[in-house]
């Protein structure tokens, strides 16, 4: 039987849908300064490019990226906080 | 009657007011409309020139001058601090213990740095948000001798988003000029995935930041500032040492928005609508400038182009009709001159459906800020461009 990584509750939303960029990665920045290792922020953003700059800043800050789905409208991107 | 209250004599505040009163001059003559203007210091300050101060040739006392001399004699001009906003009760409290009420109120309070929110900026870094900071940077920079620079950005949003780049263009344009290049080391930092937040011009500044040799680091969100060692650390993890560090300050809208409920903390942007400006869903409460937050520039060129959409809305209400479709709705313009050193500059020039397309750096548009920045007292404030 595979093992698959459990998808840790989310701790915090941020509803980023309407903000262009860098507005949803600022956001995320922000909320990742105020948490603890280990939360796991979700971002929903509307703008194109987040799904693009938001997972190449989780890589590049050295946390983990848990998911990202495209819904009705908007992308969410999970993250979870590692340092 | 009719209370016109304006926070703030920048650029916003003092265009709305100008235009307004060529809008509502019969009703302000007659005495039914009232026109007023609160202003903290009553001195206007051009802040683009304090680029100038610190890469040299101008003067803070060439930067400023009293605001009473740029308003229409028929705006009242109140100096003092706003301790208070009521939007319910449509009153304004100054520090002097003064009232003011309004019927419409326009909020042109510009942003305010925070350098103190970063532990050792003071000490540590230089920039070139006042008068006075430039002049130590352009002392700083005098005495540079050799070594490593980094300019940064510690913050967004913030004032004049080109600006950092056009320092570090500037700056190694005059080490090179003095002989100091070979023994200098340039690093820009940026806190998004690319040089620029707008793709394009940063499409353009990229390829000119690896041909002048400056070191480009991307996602590199300022942190701390380490004073012993001489390094500048980022949230991403990444570190640098610097002999001189430029950073841009955090900013933050004004205090008194967040006391009022009218804007959210920490950051104190005001709720603004893209296209008629008006806070928060109120009808009889508009922002331009620096205040808002829209997803566009915060610079005077911005609240240049919004000032006639907030006059006409205000006009209409005032003259009991509905705003004119296309003078009365925002289209995100704006037109900024961009430096890139020796002697060249390109125009940005974009609104929310159209991103700017800068043409090939010149001289003429270098030319054309500089001319832009000596004809503005007579120009931008008063309405005539």
């Amino acid at each position: 039987m595979l093992e698959t990584p459990a998808t840790p509750a989310i701790t915090r939303t941020i509803d980023a849908r309407g903000s262009f960029c860098p507005g949803p990665l600022m956001e995320l920045i922000r909320a990742i300064r105020e948490s603890q290792v280990g939360d796991v922020i979700a971002v929903w953003s509307s703008d194109r490019g987040s799904k693009i700059d938001i997972p190449r800043w989780i890589e590049k800050a050295g946390h983990r990226l848990v998911a990202l789905e495209t819904r009705d409208g908007y992308d969410e991107i999970v993250v979870e906080k590692l340092r | 009657m009719n209370r016109i209250l304006i926070l703030g004599g920048g650029v916003g505040g003092t265009l709305v007011a100008n235009l307004l009163v060529k809008r509502l001059r019969r009703p302000i003559d007659d005495g039914d409309v009232t026109l007023t203007v609160v202003d903290s210091k009553g001195s206007h300050v051009y802040q683009p020139g304090f680029m100038y101060i610190a890469m040299g040739g101008e003067r803070a006392e060439r930067l400023a001058r009293p605001e009473r001399s740029l308003l229409d004699r028929r705006v009242r001009l109140v100096v003092g601090d706003v301790v208070r906003i009521a939007p319910e009760s449509h009153v304004v409290e100054l520090a002097d213990g003064q009232w003011l009420g309004y019927d419409h109120l326009v909020l042109a309070t510009g942003s305010r740095i925070v350098p103190e929110a970063i532990e050792h900026f003071a000490q540590e870094a230089h920039h070139f948000y006042s008068a006075e900071a430039a002049l130590k940077l352009r002392h700083a920079l005098d005495a540079f001798t050799g070594g490593r620079i980094v300019v940064g950005i510690a913050g967004m949003p913030y004032k004049c988003p080109p600006a950092p780049l056009e320092v570090v263009f500037l700056i190694e344009a005059e080490l090179r000029e003095r002989g100091l290049r070979d023994r200098s080391e340039l690093h820009f930092c940026s806190p998004i995935g690319r040089a620029f937040t707008i793709e394009s011009v940063s499409d353009m500044a990229t390829p000119i930041l690896a041909q002048k040799g400056i070191e480009l680091h991307t996602f590199f969100n300022v942190e701390t500032i380490d004073p012993e060692r001489k390094v500048v650390q980022s949230l991403e993890g990444e570190e640098l040492p610097y002999d001189l560090l430029v950073l841009v300050p955090p900013h933050k809208g004004a205090q008194v928005l967040i006391d009022a409920g009218l804007a959210p903390a920490p950051g104190g942007w005001l709720p603004t609508d893209r296209h008629t400006l008006q806070v928060g869903g109120r009808p009889d409460v508009f922002a331009l400038g620096d205040a808002t937050d829209l997803p566009l520039s915060k610079a005077g060129s911005t609240a240049h182009f919004e000032a006639p959409v907030v006059a006409e809305r205000i006009a209409a209400r005032v003259l009991g009709r509905e705003p004119d479709a296309r003078a009365g709705s925002y289209e995100g313009k704006v037109v900024c001159f961009f430096e890139v050193g020796d002697g060249k500059g390109t125009l940005l020039q974009f609104d929310y459906d159209h991103p700017p397309n800068p043409p090939k750096p010149n001289r003429f548009w270098h030319l054309g800020k500089v001319v832009f920045n000596k004809t503005y007292w007579h120009t931008v404030p008063k309405g005539r461009v």
